[in-house]
C-alpha cells in the first residue's frame, strides 16, 4: 500500500447525491463569481453609487464564496493536502471578510433604507409644489383676464359698449352660459334686465328691488352665490338641465345723474345694478374661488368706467350749454350795443332839436317879460318861463346823465380855487336860505389846501345840489357846511367796501359835510335816493319841483372823481347829513407866473418853510458863509455856495430863485455883478432876486444897492426868524430892503 | 444822572459867564439853534473854521505890519475886514469889538495903533479859543454820560 496524503472524502464519489453537490456547487461558484461582474457593470453603468466601499467588501465577500465553492469541487474526490490546505485558506477568508461584511451591514442598511423614506418625501413635496404652480398659473391668467378686461372697458368712453363688453369678455374668460346686467329703474324701486350676453334685446324684464337675494347681494362687496331659481336668475327657458351655479355682484353706480339722484357721495342712498352670472347647465363646473375674485374686481372696473362715461357725458352737455348761453349773450350784447347806438344817435338829434325851440321859448318869453303887459298878462308869461327854465334843466340833466351813463363824460380837469368854489355855492344858495330864514354856515378847515386840480365845474354842480337839497328839505333851522382834507382812517370808515381810497403824494380827498335839521329821511328809504327818477314820496314834498335826477348826477360825478357819496339821517324829522369825498391832485408848487395873484404863504414855523427853493450864496469869507449856508438849508433851501465873483457868474442860472450877495468885500464889485446878472436874464420872471448882505449900516450903501438894480438888502448878522421873514416877504413882494 | 444833571449845569453856568462877559454874543445863540440831527457838529465846525481864519488872518496881518518899508495898509485892512465879518458871523463879540477899533487905525494909517490892536487881537482871540475849547469838551463830556446839551436862551 503506497500512503499517500490525500485526504478521502467521507462519502463515496459515485453517490447521486454527491453528484448533485458537486453541480450544484459548480453552479453556485458560477453565479458568485458572476454576481460581482454584473454588479461592477450596472454601478459603472449609473451615475451615482456612494457605497464603493460596501461593493468592494460584498464583491470580495462574494468572490471568496465563490472560491471556496470552486474548490469544494476538488474534494468531491480523493485529493491531495494542497487542495486541502487551499480550500482551508479560502474558507478562512471568506469567514473573515463575511464577518466584516455582517458588520459593515448594520451601519450600512439603515441607511439605504432612509433613502427610501428621502424618496418618498421628495415625491410629495414635488406634487404640492406642481399643485401650487398650478394654482399660481391659474391666478396669472386670471390676472391677465381681468387687465385685458379693464382695458377693453375703459379703451371707451361709451356707457352701452363698456357694458357690452363686460359682459362678452367675462362671458368668454369664465365660459359662462349667460351674463346679464340688472339697472335699477328711475323710481328705484326696480331692476330692469338692460344687457344680456346670448339675447340681442332683452325683453324689459323688471324684477322689484327689496328682494332678499338682491339685498343680501347689495349689502356686500362680493361676489354672492345665489340659487338659480331667484328672479334675476330665472333668464334661461326652464328645461330639464340642471341648472349651472350663479353668482351675482354688486355693481355700484357713482354717479348718477342718469338715474335723477342729487345727492352725490352718500354711501346710505347709494345705487347698484346687479350683474349676474351663470356657468353652463350640466357642466358640473364649479365657481373657484379665483373665478369670483375675478368677477368683483371687473365689477369694480366697470362702476368706475361707467362714472367716468356719466360724467363725461353730464361735462358734454354743460359745455354743450355753456355754448348756447354765450352764443344767446352775444346776440343780446350786440342788441343791446345797437340799441345804446340808436339812442344816442336819438339823443344827440333831441339834443340839438330840443335845444333849440327851449332857447326860442326862453329868449322870446324873457323879451316878453320886458314889453309892456297886463298884470294877468304878466303872470301868464311868468309861468311860461318858469316852466321853460324847468323843462331846460330836465333836459339838460337827462343829457348829462344818459353821457355820464354810456362813460363818454369826461371831467374837465383843471387848477382852480377850491375856497372859491365853495364861497360861491355859499353865495348862490344864501338867497333863497334866507327866504326860508336858514341860517347857513361855512367852515372850511385851516388844512385845505386853496388850490385843488379838478373840475370845478362840476365839483360846483355837485356841492350846490347837495346843499339845495339840503335847503329844499329844511323847512327850518340851520345848514352847516364843513369842508376838510380826510385822513385814511376817516376814508377808511366811510361804509363803502368798494371805495378803496390810494393815498398818493399829489393828490388828496376832499371831505364834505352838509349838515342840515330839515326833515330827515328814513333810513330805509336812503339807498333809493341815488337812483334816478326815485322821488321821495312819502314826505309831503311832492312839489319840490325836482327830476329826481340831482342826487344820481351828483353820484356819477362823485364816482368820476373818485370818490364817494353818501347820505345819513336817523329818521324823519331828525335832519341829515350828506358827505362827499372826490379826489383832487394837488396843484403844482404855486408860481407867481402862473396865477392871478399871490397867496400868502402859510407862516408854520416847520422846518421846511421854503422846500427846495433853489438859492446861491456868494460870500468870500469861510465863517459867515458856512453861517448863511446853516442858516439857508435850516429852511429847506437848496444852497449853492460860490467865493467868487467869476464863480456866480458862471453858475447863476433860471432855477434859482434868490442871490445872496456879500457886499461889504472890497474886490468884489458887487454892483458890477448884479449889472452883469441883469443883462444875463432878460425876462423878469427868469431872473433870480438879487439880494445884498451887509454889515454896513449906512445909507449910501443901500442907495448903492437900489441903484444897481439890485431886489433886497439885509443887514448881518442874520437869524434864523429873521432870515425866514426876509424870505417870505422878498418872494411875495420880489424886493425887500431892511430898513436902516 | 446826577452827573448829567451836575455837567449840564455846568454848562449853563459857563455858557452865561462867557455871554456876561462879553465873549461871545446873540450870533452864537444863533448858531447854536442851527445845531441839529442833520449837522449835529455845525457849532464845532464853525469855530474851527473861525480859528483857522483867524490864524491865518493874523499872521498875515502881522507879516504885513512888520514891513520896515511902506506897510500896506490895504493888505491890512483886508484882512482886519475878513476877521470882523468872521467874528460877528460866529458872534465873537470882543474880538469884534477890537477889529472896529482895529480898521480905524488902518485908515488913519496909524501903524502903532494897528500893531497895538493886532496884540489885542491875537490876546483876545486865544483867550476866546479857550473859553469855547472849554465849552465844547463840558459838551463832550455831557453827551458821553448820556445826556443832552440843554439850550440856552
Amino acid at each position: 500500500m503506497e500512503s499517500c496524503n490525500c485526504i478521502e472524502p467521507q462519502w463515496p464519489p459515485d453517490d447521486l447525491l454527491m453528484k448533485y453537490q458537486y453541480i450544484s456547487d459548480f453552479f453556485i461558484a458560477l453565479a458568485y463569481f458572476s454576481i460581482p461582474l454584473e454588479l461592477i457593470y450596472f454601478v459603472k453603468k449609473s451615475a451615482v453609487f456612494p457605497y464603493r466601499w460596501v461593493l468592494v467588501q460584498f464583491g470580495a465577500f462574494i468572490v471568496l464564496c465563490g472560491a471556496t465553492h470552486l474548490i469544494n469541487l476538488w474534494t468531491f474526490t480523493v485529493h491531495s493536502r494542497t487542495v486541502a490546505s487551499v480550500m482551508t485558506t479560502a474558507k478562512v477568508l471568506t469567514a473573515a471578510v463575511s464577518c466584516i461584511t455582517a458588520l459593515m451591514l448594520v451601519h450600512i442598511i439603515p441607511d439605504l433604507l432612509s433613502v427610501k423614506t428621502r424618496e418618498l418625501f421628495l415625491k410629495n413635496k414635488a406634487a404640492e409644489l406642481d399643485r401650487e404652480m398650478g394654482l399660481i398659473r391659474t391666478q396669472e391668467e386670471t390676472g391677465r383676464h381681468v387687465r385685458m378686461l379693464t382695458h377693453e372697458i375703459r379703451s371707451t368712453l361709451d356707457r352701452h359698449t363698456i357694458l357690452k363688453t363686460t359682459l362678452v369678455e367675462l362671458g368668454r374668460t369664465l365660459a359662462l352660459e349667460e351674463c346679464a346686467l340688472w339697472m335699477p329703474t328711475r323710481t328705484g324701486l326696480e331692476l330692469q334686465l338692460s344687457y344680456t350676453l346670448r339675447q340681442q334685446n332683452p325683453v324689459g324684464y323688471t324684477v322689484p328691488i327689496h328682494h332678499p337675494v338682491i339685498n343680501q347681494v347689495f349689502s356686500s362687496n362680493r361676489a354672492v352665490k345665489i340659487s338659480p331659481n331667484c328672479p334675476v336668475a330665472r333668464l334661461r327657458p326652464a328645461g330639464k338641465y340642471m341648472p349651472g351655479e350663479v353668482v351675482a355682484v354688486r355693481v355700484p353706480l357713482l354717479h348718477l345723474s342718469n338715474f335723477h339722484i342729487n345727492d352725490w357721495p352718500e354711501l346710505s342712498t347709494k345705487r347698484y345694478a346687479l350683474m349676474v352670472l351663470m356657468l353652463p347647465s350640466d357642466s358640473a363646473r364649479q365657481w373657484h374661488v379665483h373665478e369670483l375674485e375675478l368677477v368683483e374686481v371687473v365689477a369694480d372696473q366697470v362702476a368706475v368706467a361707467l362714472s367716468h362715461a356719466a360724467i363725461l357725458e353730464e361735462s358734454m352737455r354743460a359745455r354743450d350749454l355753456l355754448m348756447e348761453q354765450n352764443v344767446a349773450l352775444d346776440l343780446a350784447r350786440r342788441e343791446a350795443e345797437t340799441a345804446i347806438r340808436a339812442r344816442n344817435d336819438f339823443l344827440a338829434v333831441m339834443n340839438h332839436e330840443m335845444r333849440t325851440p327851449m332857447h326860442a321859448i326862453i329868449a322870446l318869453s324873457s323879451l316878453l317879460q320886458e314889453t309892456e303887459l297886463t298884470p294877468e298878462q304878466r303872470l301868464m308869461v311868468e309861468t311860461v318861463l318858469k316852466s321853460s327854465n324847468l323843462l331846460a334843466t330836465l333836459i339838460n340833466d337827462v343829457l348829462d346823465l344818459s353821457r355820464l351813463e354810456d362813460g363818454s363824460l369826461q371831467l374837465d380837469l383843471g387848477t382852480f380855487n377850491l375856497y372859491a368854489v365853495f364861497r360861491e355855492v355859499l353865495k348862490l344858495i344864501k338867497p333863497i336860505a334866507s327866504v326860508k330864514k336858514l341860517h347857513v354856515s361855512l367852515n372850511l378847515a385851516p388844512d385845505l389846501p386853496e388850490y385843488a386840480v379838478g373840475d370845478e365845474k362840476r365839483l360846483m354842480q355837485t356841492i350846490l345840489n347837495i346843499v339845495g337839497n339840503a335847503v329844499k328839505f329844511s323847512k327850518e333851522g340851520s345848514i352847516s357846511i364843513t369842508a376838510f382834507v380826510a385822513k385814511l382812517d376817516t376814508l377808511r370808515d366811510s361804509k363803502a367796501p368798494e371805495f378803496l381810497p390810494v393815498l398818493s403824494d399829489n393828490h388828496f380827498y376832499l371831505r364834505v359835510q352838509v349838515k342840515d335839521s330839515g326833515s330827515g329821511i328814513n333810513p330805509l328809504d336812503i339807498p333809493k335816493l341815488f337812483t334816478k327818477f326815485a322821488q321821495n314820496q312819502s314826505t309831503g314834498t311832492r312839489n319840490s319841483g325836482g327830476s329826481g335826477l340831482g342826487l344820481a348826477i351828483c353820484k356819477r360825478f362823485v364816482n368820476l372823481m373818485e370818490g364817494h357819496i353818501w347820505i345819513e339821517s336817523e329818521g324823519l324829522g331828525k335832519g341829515c347829513t350828506a358827505i362827499l369825498i372826490v379826489k383832487l391832485g394837488m396843484p403844482e408848487r404855486v408860481n407867481e407866473s402862473k396865477l392871478p395873484y399871490m397867496p400868502k404863504m402859510p407862516t408854520n414855523h416847520g422846518q421846511t418853510a421854503f422846500p427846495g427853493l433853489k438859492v446861491l450864496v456868494m460870500d468870500e469869507n469861510g465863517v459867515s458863509r458856512m453861517v448863511t449856508k446853516e442858516l439857508l438849508l435850516h429852511l429847506g433851501c437848496d444852497v449853492t455856495m460860490v467865493g467868487s465873483s467869476d464863480e456866480c457868474l458862471r453858475l447863476v442860472s433860471h432855477e434859482h430863485k434868490v442871490v445872496f450877495m456879500d457886499i461889504c468885500v472890497p474886490g468884489i464889485d458887487s454892483y458890477g455883478i448884479t449889472i452883469r446878472i441883469h443883462e444875463k436874464f432878460t425876462k423878469r420872471h427868469e431872473r433870480p432876486l438879487l439880494v445884498a448882505l451887509t454889515g454896513n449900516t449906512d445909507k449910501v450903501t443901500k442907495e448903492n444897492c437900489m441903484r444897481a438894480g439890485m431886489d433886497g438888502l439885509i443887514l448881518k448878522p442874520v437869524s434864523l426868524d429873521k432870515m425866514r421873514s426876509v424870505l417870505t416877504d422878498l418872494l411875495e413882494h420880489r424886493v425887500f430892503f431892511e430898513a436902516i | 444822572m446826577d452827573v448829567v444833571n451836575q455837567l449840564q449845569r455846568q454848562f449853563i453856568d459857563y455858557s452865561a459867564s462867557l455871554h456876561r462877559e462879553g465873549f461871545l454874543d446873540d450870533q452864537f445863540t444863533q448858531l447854536q439853534k442851527l445845531q441839529d440831527d442833520n449837522s449835529p457838529d455845525f457849532v464845532v465846525e464853525v469855530a474851527s473854521l473861525f480859528f483857522e481864519d483867524c490864524e491865518k488872518l493874523i499872521n498875515n496881518m502881522a507879516r504885513a505890519l512888520e514891513q520896515q518899508q511902506g506897510v500896506d495898509f490895504k493888505q491890512v485892512d483886508a484882512s482886519v475886514h475878513q476877521l470882523k465879518g468872521s467874528s460877528s458871523s460866529i458872534g465873537a463879540m470882543r474880538v469884534k469889538d477890537v477889529c472896529i477899533a482895529f480898521r480905524s487905525f488902518c485908515e488913519a494909517q496909524n501903524r502903532e495903533g494897528c500893531l497895538r490892536c493886532l496884540q489885542q487881537v491875537t490876546h483876545e482871540y486865544s483867550l476866546l479859543k479857550n473859553k469855547l475849547q472849554t465849552l465844547f469838551r463840558l459838551q463832550q463830556q455831557i453827551l458821553a454820560a448820556g445826556g443832552s446839551i440843554p439850550v440856552v436862551e
